[in-house]
């Protein structure tokens, strides 16, 4: 069965048929073209394919895009201004936060994500204070980005990338 | 010797050429190759470990509206050859045996990936069950010695008497050591996109090598190497897994032979990658060592046990790495495998020396406490002059000042031995110490070409690979010292076999081979051309000779430190801190080369905690085939973790002075955090990984 939806892509609104069984990645991935969220288990597992879902980090394997319809979604290429690069993914650069790049686009809007959580107040699992803002440490950069998974071991500089992109 | 080039890109920390696009995600990978009207792919596995298709029923799923077939062994094209050898793993829908678990026994071809999907599950097989053995022991009684193990390495090997030494030592360290079933999982799932038209195959493929690809597939296509083309501009981590065509590349390429032209998608789920794309070998190891009481070792026994598939041999090399370590005079190495009924073992990164020195590192912290010696103290008494297997000079072996240097910035020197003395709010703590050591493999085979372009840039072609090891970047500064032009000068294409013939990304080994041919290529042009060509000019060339090779023993070392901590009631345990220090020859880019060392010690951390691969014997399969259940190192279990590498080139190893970065880093991690963890706890786990109930006696 098939459902016509609209979503906002990268600022982008689009308009398309999906079969009601398609995930919000393989719609766009197949559908739109829109290749920047990576598909790495499909099963929610990985964080590959996160992107920002109305404002918030989700990963797009596990959400319907049915379910979905109206949705402002922006990817790792729409937190680019075109040439000029978020300043996460600058320093994701310029730590060399990455090696086969194909976490990357989900680290980078995960990590945007995380930071706007981080301003909001939300306490993680590490947080000491739950009164007060939580203090954005390498501890609880590590923890509240453990839902994204890097093969090759990129993590202490995807870190430091955090941490100068959150400056 | 050979000629090195002059070092002036070489050397500098540039930032990744390929990296905007990444952290956009516009780097295309194989799946995301735009191509027009796709069909999508399904495969569908056998739920048997061993035995015969009696009947496959595909009518529910063809039924299925927008499927377009289902192929199976009843109706799939032919493959061309006799299906032997090596080609087993690749013989796919070609008879109705079953011979694993998971083995792709059809395909679904379909208009969309979820059709695709639903119509694999209406696929009915009935199976002759046969009886199936996927348990490996020592005490097997059909263990047997392969000829060869991998990378052409000699089965067994003894030197001098180790039976009498082992008796005569007043210092004897014999113990089990065991590593798991492992995979590599990198986090692009190998995938392909298979054309099929009149001009030939063409494969978008997530590849460690596009020449090995088309050197494997095309003769099963009946197709001359040429009329194969495969293309990888960017693959998403491989770590061994991608450095052959597996059963998915032969099922896209049969299925493509029957869509009319259409081009096929073939994704192979996470799930699916526990069965059909290579995994590491579980490992039985004895190591004994015998020594005097200054810790001088006299006896080194490593006797290896391992399983490979009944259809493909695949014989890891797990012992080599104490042939060559370390100054004892009576030496023996063995070699044992089960065939069993599992999917087929391959490379997965450091095949040998990883679990290898994983047993042979525990088993040196072992004996350093049986003499009372510190461990690093104990390595660098039994350094070689010269490699004892070959009897060869080293081109460099800087063992020792690893190991004192790592020791000085880890601050090794106030560490009391004393194991599970340090109990601090609650947690033990403890450092390890262990050696690394991988050898420099020179790939032969390898062109280049280099053009010079009207817009007053050379063009350097090769079909190299970068799986994220760097090579749109360091091959770019190779380029640029090769040809004595600012990095800005040279356009690199890579990962397309209309490029010259290039090894696979693999032993280390990729970046010295092609950069090789790269100087070759260069030194080929500037002699034609000179410094001042014109626009169209080319040239091709192949790497130079290394006479030194035959006379040096050539191999990167490391010495890797470690600091956990265990907790005292519940035995997690936290690695705060790992430090490597590594001889390597030359780093070609220093941003892009400790990402490689830092990376792989985490793969090491990741081994040595979390990584096992549980295979359940009653069906043959593994258990935990996901990213959820089949745990690898996240955010929170890396802290500190750090590398640094001693200045130096290696002009012996090939005209760029590299030796080759890509491995050495897993090598020994494991075993500096399990010796660490022993000296938390005074517990010494000799089997990986070490879990914390193990911890528990």
């Amino acid at each position: 069965m098939d459902a016509s939806i609209r979503l906002r892509v990268d600022g982008q609104w689009r308009t398309l048929d999906v079969d009601t069984r398609t995930t919000l990645l393989d719609a766009l991935r197949e559908r739109l073209g829109v290749t920047s969220p990576k598909k790495g288990c499909d099963h929610g597992q990985c964080g590959s394919c996160t992107v920002l879902l109305d404002g918030r980090r989700a990963v797009t394997c596990l959400a319907l895009a049915v379910a979905h319809d109206g949705a402002e979604i922006v990817t790792a290429e729409g937190l680019a201004d075109g040439e000029d690069l978020h300043p996460v993914q600058r320093a994701f650069l310029e730590q060399d936060g990455l090696q086969c790049g194909y976490c990357t686009p989900g680290q980078v809007c995960s990590a945007v994500g995380m930071l706007e959580e981080v301003k909001a107040g939300w306490p993680s699992q590490v947080t000491e204070d739950l009164a007060g803002p939580p203090e954005l440490d390498d501890e609880e950069i590590r923890e509240r980005m453990s839902g994204n998974l890097c093969r090759c071991g990129a993590y202490p500089n995807i870190v430091a990338a955090i941490r100068q992109g959150a400056r | 010797m050979t000629e090195t080039i002059r070092a002036r890109a070489m050397g500098r920390p540039l930032e990744r050429l390929d990296g905007r696009d990444k952290v956009v995600g516009q780097a295309p990978y194989a799946y995301e190759q735009q191509v027009t009207d796709p069909l999508y792919l399904h495969p569908v596995q056998a739920v048997i470990a061993r035995g015969r298709i009696n009947a496959i029923d595909t009518a529910d799923a063809e039924s299925l509206p927008g499927v377009v077939t289902v192929l199976t062994h009843l109706n799939a094209p032919r493959l061309t050859g006799d299906g032997d050898g090596d080609d087993r793993e690749l013989w796919v829908l070609q008879s109705d045996e079953v011979h694993f678990r998971g083995q792709f026994i059809g395909v679904v071809v379909a208009e969309t990936s979820e059709i695709a999907r639903h119509a694999a599950d209406l696929v009915r097989v009935e199976y002759e069950r046969w009886p199936h053995d996927v348990e490996l022991s020592a005490d097997r009684d059909d263990l047997y010695a392969p000829d060869k193990v991998n990378a052409g390495h000699d089965t067994d090997t003894d030197v001098g008497d180790v039976a009498a030494a082992l008796a005569d030592a007043p210092v004897v360290v014999d113990h089990t050591y065991r590593t798991p079933m492992e995979y590599n999982n990198p986090m692009e799932p190998h995938a392909t996109v298979a054309v099929w038209d009149a001009g030939g195959l063409t494969m978008y493929d997530s590849t460690q090598g596009v020449h090995v690809v088309r050197q494997r597939l095309a003769p099963l296509f009946g197709l001359d190497p040429g009329h194969v083309r495969v293309v990888a501009p960017h693959v998403g981590g491989g770590f061994g897994s991608k450095g052959a065509p597996h059963a998915h590349n032969v099922l896209a390429g049969l299925a493509a032979q029957v869509t009319g032209g259409r081009p096929v998608k073939l994704a192979v789920t996470r799930q699916q990658m526990f069965s059909v794309v290579g995994h590491r070998t579980p490992t039985i190891q004895r190591i004994g060592l015998g020594a005097e009481t200054d810790g001088r070792l006299t006896a080194l026994v490593h006797e290896v046990v391992e399983h490979t598939s009944r259809i493909v041999e695949y014989a890891e090399q797990t012992a080599v790495v104490s042939r060559m370590m370390y100054a004892a005079p009576n030496r023996r190495t063995r070699h044992r495998l089960a065939a069993l009924d599992v999917p087929v073992p391959f490379w997965m990164r450091a095949p040998g020396e990883a679990p290898g020195a994983f047993a042979l590192e525990v088993a040196m912290d072992e004996l350093a406490v049986a003499c009372g010696l510190d461990p690093v103290e104990l390595r660098i008494r039994n350094e070689p002059d010269v490699d004892p297997e070959s009897g060869r000079p080293f081109s460099g072996r800087r063992m020792s000042e690893c190991l004192r240097e790592g020791a000085r910035r880890f601050g090794w020197e106030s560490r009391d031995p004393t194991p599970a003395a340090r109990l601090r709010d609650g947690w033990l703590e403890g450092t390890g110490v262990a050696a690394s050591v991988y050898p420099r493999i020179m790939q032969t085979g390898n062109r280049a070409w280099v053009r010079y372009g009207p817009d007053g840039r050379y063009e350097v072609g090769i079909g190299a690979v970068d799986i994220g090891t760097g090579t749109w970047t360091a091959l770019t500064q190779i380029a640029a010292d090769a040809l004595e032009v600012p990095v800005e000068e040279v356009r690199l294409r890579i990962g397309d076999t209309d490029l010259p013939e290039a090894a696979v990304a693999g032993g280390s080994g990729g970046l010295s081979a092609w950069g090789s041919a790269v100087v070759g290529a260069a030194r080929a042009f500037r002699e034609k051309f000179g410094r001042h060509p014109s626009a169209g000019d080319e040239a091709t060339g192949t790497a130079p000779e290394s006479p030194a090779a035959e006379d040096f023993s050539m191999y990167s070392f490391g010495a890797q430190f470690a600091h956990v901590r265990v907790h005292a009631d519940t035995g997690e345990i936290r690695v705060p801190r790992m430090l490597g220090v590594f001889t390597v020859g030359r780093v070609v880019n220093p941003r892009t080369a400790r990402s490689q060392f830092v990376g792989a010690m985490t793969m090491g951390l990741s081994m040595a905690l979390h990584e096992e691969a549980v295979l359940d014997p009653r069906f043959g399969h593994v258990v935990n085939h996901d990213l959820a259940t089949y745990h690898i190192a996240t955010h929170a279990d890396v802290q500190d973790v750090d590398a640094i590498w001693l200045d130096e080139e290696d002009p012996r190893s090939n005209p760029m002075g590299i030796r080759g970065i890509g491995e050495i880093g897993i090598v020994g991690a494991a075993a500096a955090v399990a010796n660490a963890v022993h000296h938390a706890t005074g517990v010494r786990v000799r089997d990986l990984p070490i879990t914390p109930d193990k911890l528990f006696h």
